[in-house]
C-alpha cells in the first residue's frame, strides 16, 4: 500500500509536521497490512497450496460438511433467539429509566467479559453428568453436554449482548416522537414496535444480528468444553478446524478456515456498507 | 461491537423516572429481559459460584493455588497485561493516523481494524501459529534474530495482542474524531499562548485521550486473560511455562476434576467481575469527556 499523496485534514491548528505525518502513516500502514492482512493471506495460501481440486475435495468431506450443518444449525437457533432477547433488553435499557438499569445493562454485558472456557464450564456444572441436572437428564434419557442442545445452549450464552448494545444506543438516540405520535392515533404497542419504531433503527438491529452470527458461527472455547469432540456428530466449524489441524491436515483444516474469514469479511462490509447508509441518512 | 454499552439515556429522560412517558412495553421488556437474563446469564453463574463453594474454603483454595494453577494465572494475567499495553501505545497511534492524516487506502485499513473481531479464534490461532512458526513468513527470520516466537509466551503475547487490537483504537478513535470537529481551537489556542508542540499534545490533549484509551486498555486486558482459541495453538501449552488458565481449566475438566477446574474458574470469574466495574467506571468518566 503505498503512503503516498498524505494530505492533512483542513484543520487549522492540526497541520503537524510532514515528516511526522509520513513517518507515523507508513508505521500504521505497515503494521497494519503485516498485523492484519499476512494472516488472511496465510489462510488462503495454505488452504490453495495443494491446488483447487484438493480444497473442494476437503471440502466436501462428510465430517466436514456436518461441521458446517451444525453450525449453521446452532447460529440459525441462538441467533433468532438472541434477537428476540436483544430486542426487548433494548426496549428496556433504551426507553425507560427504572432502578437497577445499571445492573441490569452490566448484567447484559457479562456474556462478553466471562472466558468462553468458563461459560462452557457452567453449563457443565447444570448438565453435565455430575450437574444439577445431570441425574434428571439421565433418568429421561436426555443428553446435553456432549451433543447438540449443550452446543446451542453454549453459542446462546457467548452471543447474548450483541444485539441488546447495538439496538439499545440506536432506540434511545431515534427518540420517542413518532411513537407518541401513533400511540395518541390509537396504535397498538406491536403496532408501534414493528410499523414505527423497527424502521427506524434496523441498521443498527441487522448491525447485532450480523455480529452475534458472526460470533456464533465462529464460538470456540464455549463450544469446545461441552462439544465432547464427536467427529461427524458434535464438532461445529472451528471445531472440526481444530482437529484437521492437530491431525496435521493443514490443507483440510485452512480450507474450512477460509469458510469462516470468507464470513468474517463479509461481516466487515456489510458494516461498513451500514454505516455509510447511516451517515448518508 | 467494540465498546462496552455507554450510558444509554432515553429521549426526554425523566429524572424523576418515567413520570410522563406514554411508551408502552415497559413491563413485558423487563419480563422478557428478567427472564433470559435470569436463565442464560445468572442460573450458570450461580451454578460455578455455588459448586465453587461447596468446596469448602480449604479445599478451594489449594486447588487454586497450586504451583500450575498459579504458573498460568501468571501467563494469562501477565500475558494480557502486556498485550494490553502494547496495544495502548500501538492503538493510539493507529487511531491518530486513521482519524487526522489522508492517505488512500486509509477507509480500507480502518475497516480492517474490525478484524480480530470478525475472525474467529481458532482461524486466527492457526493462522497466527503459521505465521509466527519456525518456518513460517515472519517466524523464519524472527527465528534468525534469535527469537522464537511460536510455542513460547512470546507467542502468547503476539495472539493476544491481534484479539485486543480493535478495542484501544476504536475507543480512542471517536475522541480524536471528536476533537477535530469542535476542538481545534483548543490546539489552536495552546499553540497561540506559545505552547510547544509536545507541550500541547501533554497538556491537551492527552487529558482528553487517556480515559478513552485506558478503557479501551482495560477492554483489551480483560478479553486477554479469558481468550482460549487464538493462544493454544500458538502457545505450546507446556504446564507451568505457556499453559494459560481457561486451558488449564479444559484439562481438568477433561481429568473430570470438576471441582478444581470450577475453583480456577470462580477465580477468573472474580477477576472478570473486578474488570467489567473497572471498565463500566472509565467508561463513564471517558462519556463525561464527551460531553464537555
Amino acid at each position: 500500500m503505498s503512503t503516498a499523496g498524505i494530505t492533512v485534514r483542513a484543520i487549522p491548528g492540526a497541520a503537524d509536521p510532514a515528516w511526522a505525518r509520513w513517518l507515523l502513516t507508513g508505521a500504521v500502514v505497515l503494521f497494519l497490512a503485516v498485523f492484519l492482512l499476512l494472516p488472511l493471506a496465510v489462510v488462503f495460501g495454505t488452504a490453495l497450496a495443494s491446488g483447487l481440486h484438493a480444497y473442494l475435495g476437503s471440502l466436501r468431506d462428510p465430517e466436514t460438511q456436518a461441521a458446517i450443518r451444525l453450525t449453521l444449525l446452532a447460529a440459525g437457533i441462538a441467533v433468532p433467539l438472541n434477537a428476540a432477547f436483544g430486542l426487548a433488553g433494548a426496549w428496556l435499557i433504551g426507553k425507560f429509566e427504572f432502578p437497577g438499569k445499571r445492573l441490569v445493562t452490566g448484567l447484559i454485558e457479562l456474556p462478553l467479559s466471562i472466558s468462553p472456557v468458563v461459560a462452557g464450564l457452567m453449563i457443565v456444572l447444570l448438565f453435565g453428568a455430575q450437574g444439577w441436572w445431570g441425574p434428571w437428564l439421565a433418568a429421561h434419557n436426555l443428553s446435553v453436554v456432549f451433543a447438540v442442545p449443550g452446543i446451542v445452549l453454549a453459542t446462546i450464552f457467548v452471543t447474548f449482548p450483541y444485539v441488546a448494545r447495538e439496538l439499545a444506543p440506536a432506540l434511545a438516540a431515534a427518540g420517542n416522537d413518532e411513537e407518541e405520535a401513533a400511540l395518541t392515533l390509537g396504535a397498538s404497542g406491536w403496532q408501534v414496535l414493528f410499523r414505527v419504531t423497527l424502521p427506524k433503527v434496523k441498521w443498527a438491529l441487522l448491525y447485532g444480528v450480523i455480529l452475534c452470527n458472526a460470533r456464533a458461527m465462529g464460538e470456540f472455547g464455549a463450544v469446545s468444553v461441552v462439544s465432547g469432540h464427536i467427529r461427524g456428530l458434535t464438532d461445529t466449524m472451528p471445531l472440526q478446524i481444530e482437529a484437521l489441524y492437530d491431525d496435521y491436515q493443514f490443507t483440510a483444516a485452512f480450507a474450512v478456515a477460509s469458510l469462516l474469514v470468507l464470513l468474517a469479511l463479509a461481516s466487515l462490509i456489510i458494516k461498513v456498507w451500514l454505516e455509510s447508509r447511516e451517515g448518508s441518512q | 461491537m467494540i465498546s462496552t454499552m455507554p450510558t444509554v439515556t432515553p429521549a426526554r429522560a425523566n429524572p424523576q423516572r418515567n413520570r410522563g412517558n406514554v411508551m408502552p412495553g415497559f413491563g413485558l421488556s423487563l419480563g422478557v429481559t428478567v427472564f433470559s437474563l435470569s436463565l442464560i446469564v445468572l442460573l450458570p453463574t450461580a451454578a460455578a459460584i455455588l459448586k465453587s463453594s461447596s468446596l469448602g474454603w480449604s479445599r478451594f483454595w489449594a486447588s487454586v493455588s497450586t504451583p500450575r494453577a498459579l504458573a498460568s494465572y501468571r501467563l494469562s494475567f501477565g500475558g494480557a497485561l502486556l498485550a494490553a499495553l502494547i496495544n495502548l501505545v500501538l492503538g493510539t497511534l493507529v487511531a491518530w493516523v486513521l482519524v487526522r492524516y489522508r492517505f488512500p487506502g486509509r477507509r480500507l485499513l480502518d475497516a480492517l481494524v474490525d478484524l480480530p473481531f470478525a475472525l474467529p479464534t481458532a482461524v486466527a490461532g492457526i493462522a497466527l501459529t503459521v505465521i509466527y512458526g519456525p518456518h513460517g513468513w515472519l517466524g523464519a527470520p524472527l527465528a534468525a534474530l534469535g527469537i522464537r516466537a511460536a510455542y513460547t509466551r512470546v507467542g502468547v503475547v503476539i495472539a493476544l495482542t491481534f484479539i485486543g487490537l480493535p478495542f484501544v483504537v476504536r475507543t480512542v478513535q471517536p475522541v480524536l474524531a471528536g476533537l477535530g470537529e469542535n476542538d481545534a481551537e483548543w490546539e489552536e489556542a495552546a499553540a497561540s499562548l506559545g505552547a510547544g508542540r509536545w507541550q500541547t499534545f501533554r497538556r491537551v490533549l492527552l487529558p482528553v485521550l487517556t480515559p478513552a484509551a485506558l478503557t479501551g486498555f482495560a477492554m483489551a486486558f480483560a478479553r486477554g486473560v479469558g481468550e482460549y482459541g487464538s493462544v493454544i495453538f500458538i502457545a505450546g501449552n507446556m504446564p507451568l511455562r505457556t499453559e494459560i488458565a481457561p486451558l488449564l481449566i479444559v484439562i481438568k475438566l477433561q481429568e473430570f476434576d470438576d471441582a478444581q477446574a470450577t475453583a480456577i474458574a470462580v477465580t477468573m470469574l472474580a477477576a472478570s467481575f473486578a474488570l467489567l466495574l473497572a471498565i463500566q467506571c472509565l467508561q463513564r468518566r471517558s462519556e463525561r469527556w464527551g460531553q464537555r
